[in-house]
């Protein structure tokens, strides 16, 4: 496999062309982040169950690059999954899941994301050998973030 | 067109004079297509720079030993071949660290002047000074180094800045522009040519219709330097900015062209050292152009750098250099509009086009596609290059742009065009495009 197809693999870019989660509801809380650099962006909301406790679901809107879009879709899918094996993330989860995506995107190509732990949303691992595209893959993870870290306040 | 083509043999002499372009980049020759972003630079240009740090480094206009005198005579000469590339006085030339501190300049002058600081002792920016009910006109194809700082300058005076529209073919509404110049009108500033449609700018339009209005002329003239003669005189500007590392010199030099007269009368805009004549405790007396505008310890290897690549792009001859890119943008245009699913923002703009083509692929964003050239060795730009709002007048966020320089072949163009037709099919969407 070329960079390329390792870069821009089947998964990803199908949840390019067929995203999963998109569409947000009105007045839901949300984080927008925008890459300056080439105007990506995505708007994230995080769906929680009626304890407040764990995240049911993410949802999302944005434009952009089939990296970042992508890498929403295979956040929002990733947690269908787990809600759908009847164990939604806890804050707690979903922070470890993100510092993990990091570490990973930041690796320069050193260390692969688990498939077990991220499933399809591993196909992402191509990414972080390309350093200009690291911030399109973060982008609704980052947005994830700062939602979790709001509530921590 | 009437210069002759540069041939494929003086082309070829002419690339062995960029050492950066024998790199393979991921195992193809680099066809480097991002010279709108930043130039190549020639051997004798990094070579002219550091022979300045290894045999004349000192600190001009200070000092009486030997290398400062002879650090000063270099840093003039590079300011008089800059002047007489641009067939202007040495006196007009002012180095600044880039074309935006250049912009930026001129746009704080005008705003210390409209708060009635003048030129030292006398009055002389008094008529630079604008306020609420004065206009400043720019474009809506302004790159945001030529529109950022009169939205500022205009914020601080209560002047209106208004804009001159594109139309939908990507050229400017020119019956738009002759009733937004007017009376009112106090500073006209344009691009010469489009950072992102390559179109030249109709100056023969719209200075005249500053100058009957009494306006203040800035012209941005960034993508123009490398590609076309620029007198500044012949176009009657006031005022003309472009940058060294645009032009295959250094990084950090800039250079601002301005009238003596108006230069003369314009409030400094950084304060400091070398640039005065007389101190007390309580004040300042500024030297004339250019020493009023370039306090502090200049770039002095950088103006050497770029007097170097000013000899280089002279002795090709600018003319031969447009004409030969003329042909070769063309050969890229004709190429492009070959490939389905490809849209070329501003390609239906009249007149000419220099030296760059600024594309959409349907179905792709501009990111992906130019992760596909790179991977092909192709250097390209993509992202909206600092021009949002004609991105936006043209309905995208972002796109992918190809840019010639002197040492770009019809080899290379044909290798950009092949990987642009690749493209589509790499993402799985069919040939035929939906355009």
């Amino acid at each position: 496999m070329s960079g390329l197809e390792q870069l821009y693999q089947q998964i990803i870019v199908d949840h390019y062309k067929h995203p999963h989660g998109r569409g947000l509801e009105a007045g839901e809380e949300t984080s927008h982040q925008l890459n300056p650099v080439c105007g990506d962006e995505i708007t994230l909301a995080l769906r929680w169950d009626s304890a407040g406790q764990r995240v049911e679901a993410v949802a999302w809107e944005g434009a952009g690059c089939s990296i970042s879009q992508a890498s929403a879709s295979l956040l929002a899918a990733l947690a269908e999954e787990s809600t759908g094996e009847g164990d939604p993330w806890t804050t707690d989860e979903l922070t470890a899941l993100i510092d993990e995506f990091r570490e990973a995107l930041r690796s320069r190509g050193t260390i692969p994301l688990d498939e077990e732990r991220f499933s399809d949303a591993a196909a992402l691992s191509g990414v972080s050998k390309y350093v200009a595209r690291v911030k399109c893959a973060m982008l609704a993870w980052v947005a994830a973030e700062d939602l979790l870290q709001r509530r921590a306040v | 067109m009437t210069a002759a083509l540069l041939t494929p043999d003086e082309i070829a002499a002419i690339r062995a004079q960029f050492p950066i372009l024998t790199r393979e980049i991921n195992g193809h020759p680099l066809v480097y297509l991002d010279s709108a972003a930043t130039a190549q630079k020639p051997t004798r240009v990094i070579e002219a720079e550091a022979a300045f740090y290894r045999q004349s480094n000192a600190a001009v206009n200070r000092g009486a030993h030997t290398l400062a005198g002879e650090a000063t005579e270099l840093y003039e000469d590079a300011r008089a071949t800059v002047a007489s590339f641009l067939a202007v006085d040495p006196n007009e030339v002012v180095f600044t660290s880039h074309a935006t501190e250049a912009i930026n300049l001129v746009a704080y002058a005008l705003g210390t002047a409209s708060i009635g600081f003048g030129a030292g002792a006398n009055a002389a920016a008094a008529p630079y000074a604008i306020g609420p009910g004065d206009e400043i006109v720019v474009t809506e194809l302004e790159h945001h180094a030529n529109l950022i700082p009169w939205q500022e300058l205009a914020a601080r005076t209560g002047a209106t800045l208004r804009f001159i529209p594109v139309l939908d073919h990507g050229g400017l509404d020119l019956e738009a522009a002759a009733t937004i110049i007017g009376e009112r009108t106090r500073v006209l500033a344009i691009s010469h040519v489009s950072n992102v449609t390559g179109a030249v700018t109709p100056l023969e339009v719209l200075v005249p219709l500053a100058r009957a209005a009494g306006a203040l002329i800035v012209l941005d003239a960034c993508q123009a330097a490398p590609h076309l003669a620029l007198h500044p005189r012949e176009l009657d500007v006031d005022i003309a900015v472009f940058s060294g590392h645009k032009l295959y010199g250094p990084t950090g030099i800039g250079v601002l062209y301005g009238r003596a007269a108006l230069l003369n009368s314009l409030p400094p805009f950084l304060y400091g050292g070398s640039m005065i004549t007389t101190v007390t405790m309580e004040r300042a007396e500024y030297l004339p152009s250019p020493q009023r505008f370039e306090p502090g310890t200049p770039r002095i290897a950088q103006a050497i750098g770029l007097a170097e690549a000013v000899r280089f792009v002279t002795e090709i001859g600018l003319d031969r250099i447009a004409a030969t890119e003329h042909a070769l943008t063309q050969r890229m245009l004709d190429g492009l509009a070959r490939i389905p699913g490809i849209r070329v923002l501003g390609v239906d703009a009249p007149g000419p086009h220099v030296g760059l083509a600024s594309i959409v692929v349907d179905d792709v964003h501009a990111h992906d596609a130019g992760q596909v050239l790179d991977e092909a060795g192709i250097a390209a730009r993509v992202g909206h290059h600092c021009a949002q709002p004609l991105h936006r007048r043209f309905g995208v966020t972002a796109s992918l742009r190809l840019s010639l320089a002197v040492h770009s072949s019809a080899d290379e163009v044909d290798r950009a065009l092949e990987a642009v037709a690749s493209i589509r099919p790499f993402f799985g969407f069919d040939e035929r495009g939906t355009a």
